[in-house]
C-alpha cells in the first residue's frame, strides 16, 4: 500500500460510523440550535426572532413548572434509588445471602422492560379500582384509596415512585459490582483500627463506591430529565399540568401546536441541562478523589 | 462474630422484600393477562384457568403480530448496522494513530449525552423532506447514529485492551489491516460483540419517542408504540392490555435472562459511557 493510502486508512474505517452519526445526530442537533432562534410552523416561511423563544420560555409558567417537575423527578429517580440501594447492596455483599445473585437479577429486571410496558402496567395498578387501592381497602384504609395518577397531589410523586421502582435495581447492581472491587485489606485495616460498622462504611465503603455512585446518579438523573415516555403513556402531563415535563412540551409544541421554534428552544434548554448535569456530577466525583 | 447470622437474616429479609416489591407488579400484570376477557378485578387474583385467548386477541385483532414484526425489523437492522460501523470505527480508534484522533473521538462521544429530544424536531423535518417518514428507515438510521456513538466507545475499549504484540506480529506476517481485524481480532471479540448486540437490541426495541414521531401509519408501528395507542384507545380492556404488554416486554426480558451476567456488565459499561 502507498504511504498516502496508509494514512487515509483510519479515516476509511471511521467513515461508516460518521455517515450515520453526522447526518442523524450531529446535524439535527445543530439545526435544533438554529431553529430555536426562529418562529416556524413547519410549513410556511420561518421568521427570525432572536432570543424570542427563550424569553418566552423563561417567562412561561408552564415551562418553569415543567423543569420544576423534573427537579422533583430527579429526587425520585436518582436520589431515592441511590439511598435505598446503598444499604441493600452493602448488606447483601457483607453477608452472602443464598440466592443473592438471583434476587439481584430480579430487582434489575425492570431495566430490561420497555417504559411503555411499565407505564401501562402501573397505570392499571394505580387506577381507582386497581390492585393498590384494593389492598388499601382490604386493610381498612378506604380513605387512602385515591385515583393516584388522576390526583393533583399524588400524580407526580406516583410517577416518581414508578421511576424509583424501575431504577433501584440498576443502582443495586452497580453498587454490588463496585463493592467487589474494594480490596479486603482495607476492611481488615479498618477492623484493626477498631472501626465500627458505621465508621467502616464511611471510611472504606462509601469512598470505594464513589465511581459507581457517580455513574448511578448520572444515569438516573438523565432518566428523570428524559421522563417523556412514562409521562406520555400514563398522564400525558395531567391532571391539569401537574405532570408536564420538558419532553412533553417539546412534543406538544412541535407536533401538535406547530410551534417548532419554541419546541427547539426548550429542547436546547433540556440538552444544556443534561450536559451540565453529566459534567457536574462527574466533576464533583473527580474532586472528591483528591 | 456472633452477630453474623442475625445480620445475614436481616440482609436476606431486606433483599427478599425488595425483590418482592419488584416482582409483584410484574406478576400481577402477567396474571391479569390470563384472566377471562371481561373480568371485573380488584387486586391480584389467580385466573380460573390460563386464558391464552387474550394473547390470540392482542396478536391478531389488535395487530400486535404487525407491531412485533415492525419492532423485529427495526431492532435487527439497527443491531446489524451498529455492530458493523462500530467495529470498524472502534478498530481505528483502538489500534491506529492518526491526526484528529482525539477531536473525532470526543465529537462522537457527544452522541452519548445528546438526548433524542434535542434532535427530534429537525430530524422529523429533514426526514419528512426526504420522504423518509413513515418508513422503517426514519427509525433505523437515527438509531444507528446514536448507538454507533456508544458502539464505537465500547469496541474501542475492547480493541485497546488487545496486546500490541499480537497486532505487530500479524503485521510482520504481511497481513493487511482488514485481515488483522477479521482473522486476529474478531474471533476473540465475541463476548464484547454479544454484549453490544444485547444492549443495542434492547435500546432499539424499547425506543419510543422516535417511532412515535416518525411513524404515523398504523401498519408500521413498533411494539411499544402499538401498546401505547392500544392503552390509550381501549382504556377499560385491562386484560387485553396486559397480554399485549407481556408480549412487548417478553423478547427483551428473555434476552436479559439468557445473558444477564453479560447484560449487567454491559449496562455498567453503558452507564460509564455517560
Amino acid at each position: 500500500m502507498t504511504g498516502r493510502g496508509r494514512r487515509a486508512l483510519p479515516y476509511l474505517y471511521l467513515l461508516p460510523a460518521f455517515l450515520f452519526f453526522v447526518p442523524f445526530v450531529l446535524v439535527p442537533f445543530a439545526h435544533t440550535l438554529g431553529l430555536s432562534f426562529y418562529e416556524w410552523d413547519g410549513l410556511t416561511q420561518a421568521a427570525f426572532t432572536g432570543f424570542g423563544n427563550y424569553r418566552e420560555a423563561f417567562a412561561s409558567a408552564l415551562v418553569q413548572s415543567a423543569f420544576g417537575h423534573t427537579l422533583i423527578l430527579i429526587f425520585f429517580f436518582g436520589v431515592l434509588p441511590v439511598l435505598l440501594a446503598l444499604p441493600l447492596a452493602v448488606c447483601s455483599a457483607r453477608t452472602n445471602v443464598p440466592g443473592g445473585n438471583a434476587l439481584r437479577t430480579l430487582i434489575f429486571l425492570p431495566q430490561a422492560i420497555s417504559t411503555v410496558v411499565i407505564g401501562v402496567s402501573w397505570g392499571w395498578i394505580l387506577a381507582l379500582d386497581g390492585p393498590l387501592n384494593a389492598v388499601l381497602r382490604a386493610l381498612g384504609l378506604d380513605w387512602a384509596a385515591v385515583d393516584w395518577l388522576g390526583s393533583f397531589t399524588w400524580a407526580l410523586p406516583s410517577l416518581g415512585l414508578v421511576g424509583t421502582w424501575t431504577l433501584i435495581g440498576l443502582c443495586v447492581t452497580l453498587f454490588f459490582a463496585g463493592l467487589q472491587q474494594i480490596p479486603a485489606s482495607l476492611y481488615d485495616a479498618a477492623a484493626v483500627d477498631g472501626a465500627g460498622p458505621w465508621q467502616e462504611f464511611l471510611a472504606v465503603t462509601l469512598p470505594g463506591l464513589k465511581g459507581p455512585i457517580t455513574v448511578a446518579l448520572t444515569v438516573t438523573v438523565i432518566a428523570a430529565l428524559r421522563a417523556f415516555d412514562l409521562v406520555f403513556v400514563t398522564t400525558r402531563g395531567g391532571p391539569g399540568t401537574e405532570t408536564v415535563v420538558p419532553g412533553i412540551l417539546i412534543y406538544r409544541r412541535a407536533f401538535e401546536d406547530g410551534r417548532l421554534g419554541s419546541a427547539a428552544a426548550i429542547a436546547v434548554m433540556l440538552s444544556i441541562v443534561v450536559f451540565a448535569v453529566t459534567f457536574l456530577i462527574n466533576r464533583i466525583a473527580d474532586r472528591r478523589a483528591l | 462474630m456472633t452477630a453474623a447470622p442475625r445480620e445475614g437474616t436481616w440482609s436476606a429479609a431486606l433483599l427478599i422484600s425488595f425483590a418482592a416489591i419488584t416482582v409483584l407488579p410484574i406478576l400481577g400484570v402477567v396474571l391479569l393477562s390470563f384472566q377471562p376477557e371481561h373480568v371485573q378485578l380488584s387486586g391480584f387474583e389467580l385466573p380460573d384457568r390460563l386464558h391464552f385467548e387474550n394473547y390470540a386477541r392482542a396478536f391478531a385483532v389488535a395487530h400486535f403480530a404487525n407491531y412485533l414484526q415492525s419492532s423485529l425489523i427495526v431492532s435487527i437492522s439497527v443491531v446489524v448496522g451498529t455492530v458493523v460501523v462500530s467495529t470498524l470505527s472502534g478498530y481505528a480508534f483502538g489500534t491506529m494513530r492518526f491526526t484528529g484522533e482525539n477531536i473525532l473521538f470526543y465529537l462522537l462521544l457527544t452522541g452519548l449525552v445528546i438526548p433524542f429530544e434535542g434532535v427530534i424536531v429537525p430530524l422529523y423535518v429533514e426526514l419528512r423532506a426526504g420522504h423518509l417518514t413513515n418508513s422503517y428507515w426514519s427509525v433505523i438510521l437515527p438509531l444507528i447514529g446514536t448507538n454507533s456513538a456508544f458502539g464505537t466507545f465500547w469496541m474501542r475499549a475492547y480493541f485497546r485492551a488487545v496486546p500490541r504484540q499480537l497486532l505487530e506480529a500479524a503485521a510482520m506476517d504481511g497481513a493487511g489491516s482488514m485481515r488483522i481485524l477479521w482473522k486476529v481480532l474478531l474471533p476473540g471479540a465475541r463476548p464484547a460483540l454479544l454484549t453490544l448486540v444485547v444492549l443495542v437490541f434492547m435500546w432499539s426495541w424499547n425506543e419510543f419517542l422516535l417511532p412515535l414521531v416518525m411513524l404515523s401509519r398504523e401498519d408500521l408501528r413498533t411494539a411499544p408504540l402499538g401498546l401505547a395507542f392500544f392503552a390509550g384507545r381501549y382504556t377499560t380492556d385491562f386484560v387485553g392490555m396486559a397480554a399485549a404488554a407481556v408480549m412487548v416486554a417478553l423478547p427483551v426480558v428473555l434476552l436479559f435472562i439468557a445473558t444477564h451476567r453479560r447484560f449487567v456488565h454491559g449496562m455498567w459499561m453503558g452507564a460509564l459511557k455517560q
